[in-house]
């Protein structure tokens, strides 16, 4: 991969010539959140002078922002079917590459009062459960999910993104949602999860790619190719990613 | 049937401290200058201003009592009110505005409408029954006032300078319409005015205030006949004095003695009318007891006559004619004597 | 009579004002897909979610005129420790981001909230997820509107009526009922507008709060921030139509709301 883009990879200062500078605004879906924040400061760190700008929101937001002339330089989706749709809508400069995959676990909050322990416990009557919305990638995995396990609930809040979900749990409005593994661990003591089996579980995968237009193409394909890089990839995984 | 009232209050600058006695058969006015008080008595009796000391009754029913601690809010006392600027309401129909009154205090609404029907034929507005205040005139507005304060039989009519909203021609008409309403009206009646005429027209006895006192109460003519108050003069038109009265001459405040043809002793007023007061540009001889120097102080001419204010020992208003002021060459500042005769010089106790 | 000239520089700024606010509507007005208006406007999501904003609306200003005109009479006619602060607070959610009017409802009304969690373990009834969550949240940053209208028309008013009312023998709820209220109508009239409209328009408190699920909780904003994503030319007829709206209910209100009546 590295030699596909062709910088210099592994941690070592840009030595192939062009030193990075400017800043970059990275558009990445919410559940990226407290990784990509941590591969964007470790990232400045490397390259001093530098700035790597993160914006998070539900993945169609993302692609609406950029298609309606939101400055981005670099989009990372939470599944292919949204990066298809800017590149399909021209919007997207080279190929795209899968970085990361996921998979999909029952949030509840600590201690599961309600006792949740599968995904038939979510129709479980007094149990508020609740969704991120069907075009949200994390809503259509969920979907996806319930269907193959044959279990029908009806969430009673389809929320605009999958960090909303974790944040219903932990405030104790709603008892269960459907969201990543990674949104689990990132959001602590308050939470716990509950595992969803292989056999019906959705291995969602992340493409990143560069927007096309970007008026730093240099240090917009140097990030991206850092989150490809070794040190990207474990970065991503000490959050609960799996290899992309 | 009496209204009895003693009232001590203090509003903003004014001290009010009076008390007023009214009775079935008189017709009442308060008299006094803006800010003396007289509006805010009138508001004191409606039970609208709060009293630091004294009480209200009225026809032997204790309205307000400071001492023993009882107050009759203004929506339980048997009255009515003719306010200055009518305060007619505007989004309700004529008739609705005089059925008010009948409705709040307990009548169904049939009786209220035709209560008020009756009230709007006597005074001659049953046309505009289902019209809206803002489209009468001021005569007409007056009218419909007094009829919603009158429908609901209140024993006493409060009125707070019930004509001065309206212009002086309408005025003279509405008066004499009001007098009549008055008349027939048999609870007790009081009103407010600043204006002398309507005063003297409407009321069978004056009461003056003044700087929140009562200075002088009796009948027009009584009132008009021995002011005891420079206002009152003033209303009336003639100069008022006040000394020590000795067999036949008074020593005035300033130390002047004038002859007065009269057997007072004591503290007295004594009054001159203008017209009594001669002006003479050397000093006169003659029968006149008087004859003071002075200095003119101000020319007014008022229907036809010339007032000549004259400053000196003794200050007084003369009426003359304007030949005489031309012939006299009377001026501000002009040196002159003035002259009145002892007879003209009324005399009463102070 | 003669027209009054504008300055030059006064015509310059008032044009770009006025611009600044015109050409987002033109825009919306230009880019609707007008052919399939129609469809948009009757699919059934669509429908769902205006039927429920306008029963929403509509509920939280009936409570607005329930709870605000009470409020207001307070603030206008008495005097006491605190009152300053207690209008403040009212006043507050005008300012606030709609967000974290949704977060002060959750901790106080959601399932863990000072009273919501009183009322879970008493009657097992929670709020947020609830057409009732949505009725609150738009009162919530609606009311104060309301209020302050209703407070200024008390204010203004001429209270020598209520005399005259009381005079006639009138006791206080009389007064209040056909002399204090109808006289300050066109007051009420147009807080309670305002209200609606506000209320109709309200997006972030909703979704912190109440969530967002077809036909309970989503309003028609919440409806359009969704379409947004999926179809977005159906998203603009929705907006076109709730900009539409609220024009409406302004341009009816220019005479009250701009000179006091």
């Amino acid at each position: 991969m590295c030699a596909v883009i062709g910088v210099a990879c592994g941690g070592s200062t840009g030595g192939s010539g062009s030193v990075l500078s400017g800043t970059i605004s990275v558009f990445a879906a919410a559940s990226l959140t407290d990784s990509f924040k941590a591969l964007g400061t470790a990232f400045q760190a490397e390259h001093s002078g530098t700035t790597v700008q993160l914006n998070f929101a539900g993945s169609p937001t993302l692609v609406t922002q950029i298609e309606q002339g939101a400055a981005a330089d670099v989009f990372a989706s939470a599944d292919t079917s949204n990066m298809d749709k800017l590149k399909t809508d021209g919007f997207t400069a080279g190929d795209a590459k899968v970085f990361a995959h996921n998979k999909l676990a029952i949030v509840v909050a600590a201690g599961n009062p309600k006792g949740i322990n599968s995904l038939a416990d979510l129709a479980k009557p007094g149990v508020i459960y609740i969704s991120a919305a069907p075009t949200v990638p994390a809503g259509k995995y969920a979907l996806q999910i319930l269907a193959k396990a044959g279990v029908n609930v009806t969430p009673k809040s389809l929320e605009t993104d999958v960090k909303s979900v974790v944040s219903k749990i932990r405030l104790g409005e709603a008892d269960a949602g459907i969201v990543y593994t990674t949104d689990v661990t990132a959001a602590g003591s308050k939470v716990q999860g509950v595992t969803i089996p292989d056999n019906v579980n959705v291995v969602a995968t992340y493409p990143v790619a560069e927007v096309k237009g970007t008026k730093n193409a240099n240090l917009a394909s140097a990030f991206i190719a850092y989150v490809l890089s070794a040190d990207g990839q474990a970065k991503l995984q000490s959050f609960g990613f799996l290899a992309g | 049937m009496s209204l009895e009232a003693a009232v001590r209050l203090t509003l903003g600058s004014l001290a009010l401290d009076m008390e007023l006695r009214l009775d079935e058969g008189e017709v009442v006015a308060m008299l006094g200058p803006n800010g003396a008080g007289k509006t805010t008595m009138l508001r004191a009796i409606a039970g609208l201003v709060p009293l630091s000391a004294g009480g209200v009754t009225l026809d032997g029913r204790v309205l307000e009592d400071t001492g023993a601690g009882v107050y009759v809010p203004t929506e339980e006392r048997p009255i009515g009110v003719v306010f200055q600027d009518y305060l007619l309401f505007p989004h309700l129909s004529v008739l609705d505005n005089v059925a008010f009154g009948v409705r709040a205090r307990g009548g169904s609404a049939a009786v209220a409408r035709e209560k008020a029907a009756a009230w709007l034929e006597r005074v001659g507005l049953a046309a505009y029954a289902g019209s809206k205040p803002q489209t009468l005139s001021g005569g007409q507005r007056q009218r419909v006032a007094l009829a919603r304060a009158l429908a609901p039989d209140p024993r006493l009519l409060l009125l707070d300078e019930p004509l001065a909203a309206l212009d002086v021609t309408t005025r003279a008409e509405v008066r004499r319409d009001l007098k009549r309403h008055l008349a027939s009206f048999p609870g007790l009646r009081l009103l407010v005015t600043h204006d002398p005429l309507e005063a003297v027209a409407l009321a069978d006895r004056l009461v003056v205030i003044e700087h929140g006192r009562l200075v002088q109460t009796g009948t027009p003519a009584e009132v008009t006949g021995q002011p005891r108050s420079q206002y009152v003069a003033d209303l009336v038109g003639v100069n008022l004095l006040r000394g020590q009265a000795d067999h036949g001459s008074v020593r005035l405040a300033e130390g002047a003695v004038i002859a007065a043809a009269a057997a007072e002793s004591g503290e007295v007023f004594a009054v001159i009318h203008p017209r009594a007061v001669a002006l003479h540009r050397q000093r006169p001889d003659g029968s006149p007891r008087n004859v003071w120097p002075g200095r003119v102080g101000s020319v007014e001419l008022a229907s036809g006559r010339v007032r000549v204010r004259v400053e000196g020992p003794v200050s007084l208003v003369a009426e003359v004619t304007p030949g005489a002021v031309k012939e006299l060459g009377l001026d501000e500042g002009s040196q002159v004597w003035l002259a009145f005769k002892s007879t003209e010089v009324g005399v009463y106790p102070a | 009579m003669r027209a009054e000239r504008v300055p030059v520089g006064i015509a310059i700024l008032a044009a770009i004002g006025a611009a600044f606010f015109i050409l987002p509507l033109l825009g919306l007005l230009i880019r609707s897909p007008w052919g399939d208006a129609l469809t948009a406007l009757t699919a059934a999501e669509t429908v769902e979610a205006l039927k429920l904003s306008l029963v929403a609306s509509v509920s939280a200003t009936a409570l607005g005129l329930v709870f605000g005109v009470p409020l207001a009479w307070v603030f206008a006619r008495l005097e006491f420790p605190g009152r300053d602060l207690l209008r403040a607070l009212t006043t507050l959610p005008m300012v606030l981001p709609p967000v974290v009017g949704g977060i002060a409802l959750l901790l106080a009304f959601g399932r863990r909230g000072l009273v919501g969690s009183w009322l879970d373990s008493a009657f097992g009834f929670t709020l947020p997820f609830t057409t009732v969550g949505v009725v609150m949240a738009e009162a919530f940053v609606a009311m104060p509107f309301l209020i302050i209208t209703v407070e200024a028309g008390l204010r203004s008013m001429d209270r020598r009526y209520e005399e005259a009312a009381r005079a006639l023998g009138a006791r206080r709820w009389r007064v209040l009922t056909q002399v204090t209220l109808p006289l300050i109508g066109p007051s009420l009239f147009a807080g309670a507008v305002l209200c609606w409209a506000r209320a109709l328009g309200e997006f972030g408190a909703t979704i912190t709060f109440a969530g967002n699920f077809p036909g309970v909780t989503q309003t028609m904003p919440l409806a359009v921030y969704l379409l947004l994503e999926t179809n977005q030319e159906a998203s603009y007829i929705l907006s076109l139509v709730l900009l539409l709206v609220s024009l409406a209910v302004l341009v009816a209100l220019r005479h009250r709301w701009l000179g006091s009546a």
